[in-house]
């Protein structure tokens, strides 16, 4: 798609390798700013290594990433993080810690030696909390929440670093789908009242659908589709990107691209 | 560590520092003046003011404030380095003891005396000087190899804590390799030495370590806000703007030269670099040892130690003997309770 503002984030000529195994070769892609945009793809299809990309948990072999129009590779990663916040998918909550204190590590980039805790980074913290339902658990113990709740906490945690953009990387995996709903709702908040730039990875196509400006799928090492949820979730797309049979209905509550994977007969008989 | 306190918690940990802090003095004091040659308190202070008869001054001065101020420091230097080691591995048992860095620099040390000392009758002077950095070198270069082989994109803690526990078993079987083949003397010191005492410790053994400590530990409380976000793991540190790779080697370099400067001291006193820590993050409640008041307590354990085995256990047991009688079961009690097997995350 064209865009004609600077891209918040932008892969140029990006390859992306484990070892010796390729992800992504010689991959273009820009994500405009103050929108949603959701990569979608088969298991092992590589969003989510694009995502650590992005968020310069990877470094590529070759090309570069671009942050407001100016290469990554070239900003302190502390200046990095003050702009972009990156919510991996596997962090690891400590003991011993409340939810406040959890929070509160989002102000890290922010803080000095010369420049310790501040009443801003009391606000910061009180503001996530507040805008993640989590003000009332704030002294819990974190590593006693329920699932839906330590998500929500390392939310927070990522609003808290008050960055125009925030990556996500399954931001809703092992919840129920009404705490998907929850944290979900909650992005599109985040994007509607701060104008930040979203860029997430899902597996629910049909929420994907529902929550997303824009769709990217990917796979075989390269974009396979791109572009407002309707043009990308369609029977041929799904047949190439998830070797998937499936039609595509409007979700009766929203409009938006239903996902309704065929029958297999050959399950049955 | 002393930074504004942000919570409940930071508030607590302010208020174990104080009153580590506020019992070291008080402790140290009674520890000079306990001894086969009893002084009374007043005794000591008026000789540390310059105010006491000439014996006293012999007493306090020359034998037992060196030995109490090395014990401090030793017992700094190990609180401090295990706390840095265990929250840089997320496990209490990845202590400079069990990772191997303790026996790389008793073996350094241990080389210095039965090389050095036997065949080139080294004075007693050259051999202060050369002792902390044998010592320096084995626990670095053990540090490296044990780092190394852990190494396999990403260092887990059970791995470093395994090639930790084989180089030390290695590293020990040299170590006694070197005793039984030296002369009987330096064999004898050596093997003293080797169990971990302040008994032979005059002024000479207090400057290395009393520079190491003073050097390394502003550069360790430099990395105390870094090190509690590295508790969330590497990629929500770098998310956060923490350079992990360069945070990575100025925790473990501190931890490894404050080991060497501990052990070139006093010998491997066991287990102070695991219990301080331990003990401190269960009064703060906190997810990981706080830096400053991990050492005074360190400080504490093997001042009180020492006092210990010169007063009321019979014929002055050493030092590292009393550390490993209390800690061993502590580390037994730690491993059985199942809540602690996640250990700090």
């Amino acid at each position: 798609m064209t865009v004609t503002t600077t891209p918040a984030l932008a892969a140029r000529g990006v390859t992306l390798a484990y070892d010796q195994a390729v992800v992504f070769r010689e991959l273009d892609l820009s994500i405009e700013p103050g929108r949603v945009t959701t990569l979608i793809g088969a298991n092992g299809s590589g969003k989510s290594t694009l995502l650590k990309a992005f968020g310069r948990l990877l470094t590529p072999s070759a090309g570069g990433i671009e942050l407001d129009g100016a290469p990554a590779r070239s900003l302190p990663t502390r200046q990095i993080a003050r702009r972009l916040a990156i919510l991996p998918q596997k962090p690891l909550t400590p003991s011993a810690t409340s939810v406040r204190d959890l929070v509160s590590r989002g102000r890290h980039p922010h803080q000095s030696l010369l420049r310790p805790w501040t009443e801003q980074d009391a606000a910061a913290v009180a503001d996530a909390l507040a805008a993640t339902g989590m003000t009332e658990l704030a002294d819990r113990d974190a590593a006693s929440l329920s699932g839906g709740q330590l998500q929500r906490a390392w939310i927070a945690l990522v609003l808290a670093q008050q960055t125009p953009i925030i990556l996500l990387d399954e931001p809703t995996t092992f919840l129920d789908l009404s705490h998907q709903l929850d944290v979900l709702h909650l992005v599109r908040s985040i994007n509607a009242e701060r104008g930040a730039t979203v860029v997430m990875v899902l597996h629910d196509l049909s929420l994907a659908g529902r929550f997303s400006d824009r769709l990217v799928a990917v796979g075989r090492g390269r974009v396979l589709a791109d572009g407002p949820p309707w043009e990308v979730l369609t029977p041929t797309v799904l047949r190439d990107a998830f070797d998937l049979d499936a039609r595509v209905i409007a979700d009766p509550c929203t409009g938006s691209p239903l996902v309704v994977p065929e029958d297999r007969l050959t399950y049955l008989s | 560590m002393l930074a504004p306190a942000r919570s409940r918690r930071g508030t607590r940990v302010l208020v174990v520092t104080v009153a580590a802090l506020a019992a070291l003095l008080p402790v140290l004091v009674l520890a000079i003046a306990a001894g086969s040659s009893q002084l009374g308190l007043g005794d000591v202070v008026r000789t540390l003011m310059g105010a006491g008869t000439p014996s006293q001054e012999l007493i306090v001065l020359e034998l037992r404030l060196p030995r109490v101020l090395c014990g401090a420091l030793v017992g700094a230097a190990l609180g401090l380095a295990g706390a840095l080691t265990q929250t840089f591995a997320r496990n209490p048992l990845a202590t400079p003891d069990i990772l191997g860095v303790t026996s790389g620099a008793a073996l350094g040390a241990v080389a210095a005396i039965v090389l050095a000392g036997g065949s080139y009758s080294v004075g007693a002077g050259a051999l202060t000087l050369g002792l902390p950095a044998a010592a320096a070198i084995g626990a670095l270069g053990t540090a490296a190899v044990v780092y190394g082989l852990s190494w396999r994109s990403g260092v887990d803690s059970y791995r470093l804590i395994l090639v930790g526990i084989g180089a030390t078993a290695a590293l020990t079987g040299v170590t006694s390799y070197l005793i039984a083949r030296a002369q009987l003397t330096e064999a004898s010191t050596a093997a003293q030495w080797l169990v971990g005492s302040l008994s032979g410790v005059s002024w000479a053994s207090v400057w290395p370590v009393l520079v190491a400590v003073a050097v390394l530990t502003p550069i360790a409380l430099t990395q105390s806000s870094t090190l509690s976000v590295s508790l969330l793991g590497d990629d929500v540190s770098t998310g956060l703007g923490v350079a992990v790779q360069r945070h990575r080697l100025v925790i473990v370099a501190c931890a490894v030269l404050l080991t060497a400067a501990a052990v070139s001291a006093a010998g491997p006193i066991e287990f102070v670099a695991f219990v301080s820590p331990q003990i401190v993050r269960r009064l703060a409640g906190t997810a990981r040892p706080p830096l400053l008041a991990s050492a005074v307590v360190g400080a504490l354990v093997v001042v009180g130690a020492d006092t210990l085995s010169r007063t009321v256990l019979p014929g002055e047991v050493p030092v590292g003997i009393v550390t490993a009688v209390i800690g061993a079961p502590y580390l037994i009690w730690l491993l059985t309770r199942r809540k602690d097997r996640e250990m700090l995350t």
